[in-house]
């Protein structure tokens, strides 16, 4: 559905994007993950036709990006990262709006909004104007604005960054409702809530895909065990760090007052060793647990990968 | 089609903001006011205590080409001053606030993104100039004398291309600008040049600022013509409106 081949995107010396490759199915929620100016936003501004990419190939939808924008913009549908709207107007008056550009009737226009008033649980702001919305509720009625017609492909930037916690939580199940109707290509860089919807992760850093995959076969391939424990006091488990960082099965070990966190290459030995090095040490422990890696713990050993090179 | 939609939500937005009375309020009031002065002002002059014997004398007394040339001088400063300020937020300011990127990822063109927002001003400008045309041909009615409509309506027509220049002239400023503040120093910036220009001699014939002189003509009965300026108005209005689309498609959003 998407498909992006070797796009480049120079800002003068500055290479936002350095011959990204990605491919988004049809029906996926894909998750764009990168750390901040990895070429997320670009990426999604020339999805849009907002920008252009310096070379290389890219199409939405079986739309190429260099050919008719008026095309493209009847198959996607772009929510920014910051969605702003005309303050003077109302959200029912921007949705019919959107819907008479799109040419739905006026049946069309007037069922249209007023469902998606209600999925983005605005329906009763719907005669305010928007000049009086929170962040959250314009970021809401951005992604209405998204669907009013009811695109193939849905281009999120960032979508639930402004949002408090409920908030977060309902336009995440929105998305996550989406799979199977449309295709969504979501950046973000709450790694929890990319981990929570989307089906599909790629992680971009300096313009370039590191990786590209399926969530569950990424962090089978990635992720590697982690043990979390939390000692008496902070000299103790700095103590106890120094005396584990040098074994060879493990990968990483961090430090935060009290709380050791270990990342292994060898569970079976960690799962040995780790708290018989804690009684050797005389470190008396308030917690110790063998945590489900994260996606966080991916995307950090990556992009830190990345960063290395 | 969607011409028809982007212009109603332009419109929408003239009148939800006010724009549209500001403009017509101020044009109303200069059109009324220019008769006004024009009868008044030699009077009050008159009546300034102290005034040496005789001087009195040499005022004129007022006339209807007082009247008329009172309307042209007011909207050609007035008139010229709103066009500049109502056009150079229009499209700058979308860019700034982002609602620009948030509309063309919409079926909706640059071209008739831009032409709305032209034809939206230029409609703004001919209601409100047309009913301070109206308020001015009244009270020269009462004050002076009745002037013809046809070539009153000339006048106004010309006045009206004149403004239409420098809503197309601003537009192509607001489009090369990435913000409201830049938009505003080039169009004041094109206001002077075309304006300088205009005041030269031989070569002021051919601009904008000679519609005001040949409407006045008409207006007081003359036959005299500058047809090259009214070519070179609708030239500037379909060569700054080109110009703006061009901009506008290539720029990055």
């Amino acid at each position: 559905m998407i498909r992006v081949e070797n796009l480049h995107k120079h800002y003068g010396a500055v290479h936002a994007l350095d011959g990204l490759n990605m491919t988004v199915e049809a029906g996926s929620v894909f998750g764009f993950l990168g750390p901040n100016g990895a070429g997320k936003t670009t990426t999604l501004r020339i999805l849009t036709g907002l920008a252009r990419g310096t070379s290389g190939r890219a199409s939405v939808a079986g739309v190429d990006l260099r050919s008719d924008g008026r095309r493209l913009s009847r198959r996607i549908g772009y929510l920014p990262e910051e969605a702003t709207f005309y303050p003077w107007m109302t959200p029912r008056e921007f949705l019919d709006y959107l819907g008479r550009l799109h040419g739905l009737s006026a049946a069309e226009r007037s069922r249209q909004t007023r469902e998606l008033l209600d999925l983005v649980h605005l329906a009763e702001a719907e005669r305010r104007r928007i000049g009086g919305f929170s962040r959250g509720m314009r970021q809401r009625l951005g992604l209405a604005a998204a669907l009013v017609h009811n695109p193939d492909v849905l281009l999120l930037d960032e979508p639930v960054s402004a949002l408090d916690p409920a908030g977060r939580k309902e336009m995440l199940e929105t998305i996550e409702d989406l799979r199977g109707h449309c295709t969504v290509l979501m950046s973000s860089h709450i790694l929890a809530d990319v981990e929570r919807v989307c089906n599909v992760v790629g992680i971009i850093a300096k313009g370039r895909m590191i990786v590209q995959s399926p969530r569950e076969a990424l962090m089978e391939r990635y992720a590697k065990p982690v043990f979390e424990a939390e000692a008496a006091d902070a000299a103790s488990a700095s103590r106890w760090a120094d005396r584990l960082k040098v074994q060879p099965w493990i990968a990483a070990i961090s430090v935060d007052g009290a709380a050791v966190r270990v990342t292994v290459t060898d569970i079976l030995r960690a799962r040995k060793e780790i708290l018989s090095s804690a009684v050797a040490q005389e470190v008396t422990l308030r917690r110790y647990e063998e945590v489900r890696p994260s996606l966080e713990d991916v995307f950090l050993q990556l992009t830190g990968k990345e960063a290395a090179l | 089609m969607n011409f028809v939609t982007a212009l109603r939500k332009e419109l929408m937005e003239q009148w939800r903001t006010k724009r549209v009375l500001v403009v017509a309020a101020v044009l109303i009031a200069f059109g009324l006011a220019s008769p006004l002065l024009a009868k008044f002002t030699p009077e009050l002059l008159k009546s300034i205590p102290d005034m040496p014997p005789g001087l009195a004398d040499l005022i004129p007394a007022p006339s209807l080409a007082d009247a008329v040339g009172q309307y042209i001088k007011n909207m050609s400063q007035f008139g010229i001053l709103l066009a500049v300020l109502m056009s150079m937020g229009a499209v700058a300011q979308e860019k700034e606030r982002g609602t620009a990127a948030m509309l063309l990822t919409h079926p909706l063109s640059r071209l008739t993104f831009l032409l709305a927002k032209f034809a939206a001003l230029g409609s703004m400008f001919a209601i409100s100039l047309a009913a301070a045309a109206l308020g001015c041909w009244y009270y020269t009615l009462l004050l002076f004398e009745a002037l013809a409509w046809g070539s009153f309506l000339a006048l106004n027509g010309l006045m009206l291309l004149v403004f239409l220049v420098y809503i197309a002239v601003t537009l192509l400023c607001s489009t090369l600008a990435r913000t409201q503040g830049a938009a505003a120093g080039l169009a004041f910036a094109a206001l002077v040049l075309v304006a300088g220009i205009g005041s030269l001699p031989r070569i002021g014939e051919f601009f904008p600022g000679q519609l005001f002189s040949w409407g006045g003509e008409i207006a007081l009965g003359s036959e005299a013509a500058s047809w090259p300026a009214l070519w070179v108005s609708l030239g500037m209005i379909i060569i700054s409106l080109a110009a703006a689309w061009f901009i506008f498609r290539r720029q990055e959003l």
